[in-house]
């Protein structure tokens, strides 16, 4: 495949044919975490990387990072190479389950990294207090790192990864460890910076997240990537067309009649849950439901979601990997 | 300047490590209960109480060396705070050098609260005080940054039990070397050969020993001080350098 250079320049982040192989153990048995994946983020896009435990995800953010070397394949992160200090220094990052230096203070932490890119003095100050509100740390500023708890880790990670108002926001599960409101503030932040030009790339195995946040999202599956695109494009391809209908007071000699009509029967007491899967049947099962003096409760076109297409192929992947053995 | 961020950032580290307040106070006590014994042994106290103080100052600081030395890497990597760092515009040979440049600095004012410790004791017992007392603890503190050398070379490839046995088999022979050259020379071929290589490649921690140079009150002549810094520093640059090549390769899985 031949790219335009003129293009390649709009992608924050550009993988090609990425690969990591550990060796594990004693004898270094061979696991291959990350298996040819290639893939871009855009500029400006909210990007969701996906996958179910250890498909991968983490590995690959890490070869993006230059914590660890891919054994084959190329990475870029603003058209050049990883572990380049000039990129390096427009990427904000949080690492999957964060954990940082316990015996400094929210405060003293953040003004550690924000030496590190080469900020200092009250501009500095004036950033961390800032970054402090923004992800709701403020009272805890003067606390020492030791005495926080998942959650409140998870948010000063997400300042620190904000120290340098990057250009590219690279995140690991950056909703894990948080409670509702937590993640619905996470969301909002991301969708703030997105509103601000940021790119975001964020990892999650939370698919409503991602429906939520992404313009595009990349599905990994035990080191491969499965799927990758526009998050409606997706789904699109994916429509079931499904309808979901719950009807009371049905008499069962009706219920017989809808049944031939149905994919799946739910009985919950007086309640009849159906789920019909064309238009010509939910014609006919209306018109059952109407003479047979039943009282339909709910009609609703069952969304085809991310979810539908991840485990989809979830199983197709496993199949596959059955159909090897 | 992130090199010395991040060294300033170990420092308050070690500051806030209880482990080093205990092993300072013990040290501290050490040199005080040198007052003691001096009581015992009239003729030669005032070697006695120089012997003792320096002792306790190098061995305190040995073990802060090795045992804090051989954590500096492995316990960011095993803590996961090395993932934030090094997606921070930070080569990767500015960290270690930065974390060693730390510690020094955590054993230099160590040394110089002890050193404070035993001139305040030689002061009350009238043990005079020479020149030389204090180029020794320049010595002693030039060994701390050796061994803290070995210690961090060893920790970016081993863990940390392994690191600490390798710092200080290095340290323990790395005091007898001139004594295995010695034994080699009685030898024939290939336990020569290798007892003169180890003479050339392990440090020659005896160098830095200044010890028997104070008691005996006698002065080190400035060149002889020179060439003995400039060895230590060498070979703490050339371990160093080492280091920093093999941490450039490795994973931090
Ligand atoms: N340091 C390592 N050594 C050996 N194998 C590893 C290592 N890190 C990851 N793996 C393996 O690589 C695979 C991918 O792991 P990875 O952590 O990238 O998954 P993930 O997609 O981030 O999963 P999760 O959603 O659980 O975080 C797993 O099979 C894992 O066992
Ligand atoms: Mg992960």
């Amino acid at each position: 495949m031949s790219r335009i250079p003129s293009l390649a320049l709009e992608h924050d982040v550009q993988i090609d044919q990425l690969r990591k192989v550990f060796k594990v153990g004693f004898w270094g048995r061979r696991v291959t975490a990350v298996d040819g994946v290639s893939f871009e983020v855009q500029r400006g896009e909210v990007f969701g990387f996906l996958g179910p435990n250890g498909a991968g995800k983490t590995t690959t953010i890490k070869m993006l990072m230059g914590l660890i070397y891919p054994s084959g394949g190329t990475a870029t992160l603003f058209g050049r190479q990883i572990g380049d200090p000039v990129a390096k220094a427009k990427v904000g990052f949080l690492p999957e389950s964060p954990y940082f230096y316990d015996y400094l203070t929210g405060r003293e932490f953040l003004r550690f990294y924000g030496h590190l890119f080469g900020f200092f003095g009250t501009a500095l100050d004036k950033r961390i207090d800032e970054l402090l509100e923004l992800v709701g740390m403020t009272p805890a500023r003067d606390l020492q790192l030791r005495k926080f708890s998942k959650g409140m880790l998870q948010r000063v990670g997400i300042a620190q990864a904000l120290i340098n108002d990057p250009e590219l926001v690279i995140l690991d599960e950056p909703m894990s460890g948080l409670d509702p409101i937590g993640r619905k503030e996470v969301r909002d932040l991301i969708l703030r910076l997105k509103e601000t030009g940021k790119t975001v790339m964020f990892s999650s195995h939370i698919l409503h997240d991602a429906e939520l946040l992404c313009d595009r999202v990349a599905m990994i599956m035990k080191g491969k990537l499965v799927a990758c695109g526009h998050v409606s494009e997706l789904i699109a391809g994916d429509t079931t067309h499904e309808v979901e209908m719950v009807i009371d007071r049905l008499l069962p000699e009706a219920l017989e009649r809808i049944r031939p009509l149905t994919n799946k029967v739910v009985l919950q007491g007086e309640r009849v849950m159906v789920v019909l899967s064309s238009q010509q049947s939910v014609d006919q099962a209306i018109d059952v439901v109407r003479s047979a003096k039943a009282k339909l409760v709910a009609l609703t076109p069952h969304k085809a979601s991310l979810e539908d297409l991840f485990i989809r192929k979830a199983t197709g992947a496993q199949q596959s990997v059955e159909a090897r053995v | 300047m992130k090199v010395f961020s991040i060294a300033f950032n170990t420092f308050r580290e070690n500051l806030r490590d209880k482990l080093l307040y205990n092993l300072l106070i013990f040290a501290l006590l050490m040199i005080g209960s040198s007052l003691i014994l001096m009581r015992l042994t009239l003729g030669e106290f005032h070697r006695l109480i120089l012997d003792i103080g320096l002792g306790s100052i190098n061995f305190f600081g040995v073990l802060i060396a090795i045992f804090v030395g051989i954590g500096l890497v492995s316990k960011e990597i095993e803590k996961k705070t090395i993932y934030t760092i090094m997606s921070k515009p930070v080569a990767r040979y500015q960290f270690l050098l930065g974390k060693y440049l730390g510690l020094s600095l955590t054993l230099l004012i160590n040394t110089a609260i002890m050193a404070v410790g035993l001139l305040v004791v030689l002061y009350f017992q009238d043990v005079p005080v020479h020149a030389v007392l204090f180029k020794a603890l320049g010595m002693i503190v030039l060994e701390f940054m050796v061994i803290t050398a070995v210690a961090l070379l060893f920790s970016t490839f081993s863990s940390a039990t392994l690191s600490a046995i390798f710092t200080l088999a290095i340290y323990v022979i790395g005091h007898l070397t001139t004594d295995l050259r010695a034994f080699g020379q009685k030898m024939e071929g290939v336990g020569r050969a290798v007892l003169e290589g180890m003479y050339y490649i392990l440090p020659n921690l005896d160098r830095f020993n200044l010890k028997g140079n104070v008691t005996h009150q006698l002065d080190v002549p400035a060149g002889d001080l020179l060439m003995i810094a400039a060895y230590g520093m060498a070979y703490a640059a050339f371990l160093l350098m080492l280091a920093s090549v093999i941490f450039q390769q490795r994973d931090f899985r």
